[in-house]
């Protein structure tokens, strides 16, 4: 079975040294949120990780959900594991106080996703969701509907779903056809077929509170004639008691790849009863301001697997002894040396591990500039924080994702056989992690919403939140001695990487394909370059702390890890912009009857 | 009916415990730290009484660095109402830490102390003893089942040859075995209640309490590692090297 330790250790030195997120405190309505206090909602929320919801991981995975007359059974344990985390006031962790919520800031909620997430993703699915029509609900819901239906999400004795998909259209939203029909009485008739709703039915909680995407009948065609509707598995009373069963039924749940302990539902809507959230025909807005946090937040799905997958390749890369080191013997008196003595095995660690440590610095980067988005009381500087967040968001969910499949595949590699098979528990990441790649908007479509919406908004602005730090960043140090190694180097791709943006901001400004066709290429370009800008910083501050003799490891491991990054991980990105340079003709050039 | 919980923070158990490269006793640097198990379950049983409505007040007590504070707000997260903090940053030892714990109960009146039978570091096995002797309190040791009474308290302990219950008037001792319950997780809300509950710092030596070593560590080392085993072919055999060989039965 696998292992986990939650690194916590980590996670304090990027919110105390790195970034510092006793900052928060000031902003109203986080007077709370100190470090000390951080410090122990982590532990806590570490242990419950490692304790509850970390051994149900794999006996979730062989065993599964189980449908039967429109019932379905979440594996053994899972029914108190939640009860655990939902009483302990975990899911309510950053919702409002106003109900019932701890009010604690989203960066805090960020470390805690990634902990369930390596614990358990398919757990991690039911609170997720839930999340996501809470924000919903939140953000555009009317007083009355935020009443009747937030409190008891927050406890977790309601859970929630965000019903999008249907069998024709999951990228396309615009051709769906779920129907609303007003009653009269302010509520509406809904009726259509759902698929792939993760949550859409489940034995944990007593209601369950669904989120559909549905047309109303005088709406205009496409994305722009979409409302949202809240449909409630149980119509709920006005004492708010639980009443009548609506007609929102599951059909069948999808057998699948990974996640098998998160129930994925075919969903029948069927004169269900819903109520409007938000504005007719804008529930696409609706949907895309809580979409964005839920991007994010599957970006830290990814960023889970891929610790739960180094921690475990690394263990295993430690006690494997096989072969004898290039130069003879390390450990003479073991029959073979660890196979963590082999450059091979380190490349593949180390890959792993600068990749990872780097992204959790970008998601400290990214939560703390959400809170400051939502609490700061200067418009410009939340103005600019929402813009740095919404520029950070395709690339966080697509870069993070994308590690996290890769990182639990190099733990396969590292245990070879032993890892192929189940009984260490690392190929399990590899199917878990493969969903995180496509739902809440697959990759691609990442790299197209980077390119064909945050690039040109506001004529580059957005860009500006990203490329101005990181320039005064270099030139700030450019003499500093800890970084003559790095800085040089890394300035001179920075300077390309922006003179690539520009040819590209062009060359699609003439043709749209352009675009299309170098995007995946250029978030991952940017996302090297983004993890290159956190390593610098994480390297500054490991410098100034290296003194500090109790953790002298820890900051030498950083400076090292570092090193394999700028010199092994980054240059990738020059191949990244030669693709974009070749521009859209190799790959649009060949006509589809040709293939 | 007022509850003290002395809580003590060591090694976390789930650490490798390493041997200083000098031997001069166990690797603390870097490592992480903890409260001691059999205190959780200590203050779990306390805060379980006061939850019955039987305690009125939970106090919990530490003796150690200025880091002793986070176990403090552990216990205060799992229910505790306050703490106080002997600070002291030495290596503690039993007798020094019993006399403070009786200065602290001296100042406190409770009515119980709930001890774990032992700190996972040392395992010594002898505060809540030594407390109950510099009392002169009635004290049951590796409780698993605490019933209180009126003016009195059943304790079932676990003992070689089973279970044994003994009645003990008030004020008492009790030091707790592992079965006697499980403790709780902390819920956020109480984590962070707990942030605002009073820490009040408690000066030993101003009690005339002194809490340096007595005892002398020469030299730690790591236990030889363990041989190989062998397999015997019937049941026959293995009573017969159990009796004869190992001398066992
Ligand atoms: C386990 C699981 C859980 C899920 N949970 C939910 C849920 O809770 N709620 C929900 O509503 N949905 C859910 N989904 C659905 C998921 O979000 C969709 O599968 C996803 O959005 C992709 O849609 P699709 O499968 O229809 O693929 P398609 O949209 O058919 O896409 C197929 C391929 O074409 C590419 N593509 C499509 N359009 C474009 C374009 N314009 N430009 C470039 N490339 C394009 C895509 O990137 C992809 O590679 C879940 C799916 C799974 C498998």
């Amino acid at each position: 079975m696998p292992t986990y330790k939650a690194p916590l250790t980590d996670m304090q030195f990027l919110l105390n040294d790195v970034f510092d997120a006793s900052q928060l405190a000031k902003l109203p309505g986080y007077e709370e949120a100190t470090p000390d206090m951080f410090q122990s909602i982590l532990e806590e929320g570490a242990k419950l990780c490692e304790e509850v919801l970390l051994p149900i991981n794999q006996s979730g995975d062989i065993e599964g959900c189980t449908f039967k007359d429109g019932v379905v059974t979440t594996p053994k344990g899972f029914k108190e594991a939640y009860e655990t985390f939902t009483q302990g006031g975990w899911m309510g962790l950053s919702c409002s106080k106003e109900f019932g919520g701890q009010g604690l800031p989203l960066l805090l909620n960020f470390l805690l996703d990634e902990m369930v997430c390596s614990a358990n993703l398919s757990f991690g699915m039911y609170p997720g969701l839930s999340h996501g029509a809470y924000n919903a609900i939140e953000k555009h819901g009317v007083q009355e509907l935020k009443e009747k239906y937030l409190p008891k999400m927050v406890t977790g004795e309601w859970s929630g779903t965000m019903c999008l998909t249907e069998p024709h259209c999951g990228t396309d939203l615009g051709l769906i056809k779920t129907k609303a029909i007003p009653k009269g009485d302010g509520s509406y008739s809904i009726s259509g077929t759902k698929i792939f709703i993760s949550a859409g039915e489940q034995d944990l909680t007593e209601n369950i509170i669904h989120l559909v995407l549905a047309k109303l009948p005088d709406a205009p065609p496409g994305v722009r004639g979409i409302s949202l509707f809240l449909v409630p598995k149980f119509l709920v009373k006005d004492d708010g008691g639980i009443g009548a069963r609506n007609g929102a039924v599951c059909g069948s749940i999808e057998h699948k790849m990974g996640i098998k302990a998160s129930a994925t539902c075919v969903m029948n809507f069927d004169n269900a009863t819903g109520w409007l959230v938000g504005v007719p025909n804008k529930g696409m807005k609706a949907m895309f301001t809580m979409m964005n946090e839920a991007r994010l937040a599957v970006g830290l799905q990814g960023l889970g697997i891929a610790e739960v997958a180094y921690q475990n390749g690394l263990s295993y890369a430690k006690d494997r002894l096989q072969g004898r080191g290039l130069k003879g013997a390390v450990f003479p008196d073991k029959v073979a040396d660890p196979i963590i003595v082999h450059p091979d095995v380190r490349r593949m660690l180390l890959t792993m591990k600068s990749i990872t440590e780097g992204a959790r610095a970008l998601a400290v980067w990214v939560g703390m500039n959400l809170d400051i988005e939502t609490k700061h009381t200067d418009a410009t500087t939340r103005e600019e924080a929402g813009e740095l967040v919404a520029l950070l968001t395709p690339i966080t969910k697509a870069l993070m994702t994308d590690h996290g499949f890769d990182a639990a595949n190099l733990a396969v590699q590292i245990m070879g056989g032993h890892g192929y098979i189940r009984e260490y528990g690392v190929e399990q990441f590899v199917r878990d992690a493969r969903i995180t790649q496509i739902y809440e908007g697959t990759n691609g479509i990442q790299a197209l919403d980077l390119v064909g919406r945050k690039m040109p908004e506001r004529f580059g602005r957005m860009l500006r939140r990203f490329f101005w730090p990181c320039a005064e960043f270099i030139k700030e140090n450019s003499s500093n001695p800890a970084f003559a190694d790095i800085l040089p180097n890394f300035a001179k791709t920075f300077q390309r990487f922006q003179m690539i943006s520009l040819l590209m901001a062009q060359r699609s400004f003439a043709n749209p394909e352009e675009a299309g066709a170098a995007a995946t290429d250029y978030l991952r370009g940017f996302s090297l370059l983004v993890l290159g800008y956190m390593w610098l910083l994480m390297v500054k501050t490991a410098h100034g702390k290296l003194a500090d003799a109790s953790e002298k490891s820890f900051y030498e491991s950083k400076l090292k890890t570092a090193d394999f990054y700028f010199a092994k991980v980054l240059p990738e990105i020059n191949a990244r912009m030669m693709n974009i340079q070749a521009g859209s003709k190799p790959v649009m050039g060949m006509s589809a009857d040709l293939f | 009916m007022k509850i003290l919980v002395p809580v003590k923070r060591v090694i976390d158990f789930n650490v490798k415990i390493r041997v200083k490269a000098d031997n001069s006793g166990v690797e603390t640097a870097n490592v992480k730290m903890g409260m001691n198990p059999f205190d959780e379950i200590a203050v779990e049983e306390a805060v379980r009484l006061k939850e019955k409505g039987k305690a009125t007040e939970v106090i919990a007590v530490t003796i150690g660095p200025a880091q002793c504070q986070d176990l403090l707000r552990t216990a205060m997260a799992i229910g505790a109402d306050r703490s106080i903090h002997a600070l002291f940053d030495g290596e503690t030892q039993p007798l020094g830490v019993a006399k403070t714990l009786k200065a602290i109960v001296d100042q406190e009146k409770p009515d119980m102390v709930i001890l774990g039978k032992q700190a996972i570091d040392g395992d010594n096995n002898q505060v809540g003893q030594m407390l109950g002797a510099l009392l002169g309190w009635g004290q049951a040791t590796f409780a698993s089942k605490v019933e209180l009474g009126a003016g009195s308290v059943n304790v079932t302990r676990e003992v070689d040859g089973g279970l044994e219950t003994l009645q003990l008037k008030l004020p008492a001792i009790i030091t707790t075995d592992l079965r006697l319950n499980e403790p709780r997780y902390a819920t956020l809300p109480n984590i962070m209640k707990a942030k605002k509950k009073p820490i009040e710092p408690f000066d030993a030596a101003a009690k005339g309490v002194d809490l340096s070593p007595r005892i002398k560590t020469l030299r730690v080392d790591e236990p030889g590692s363990r041989k190989a085993g062998i397999k015997v072919p019937d049941v026959a055999t293995l009573v017969d090297k159990l009796k004869n060989e190992a001398k066992v039965i």
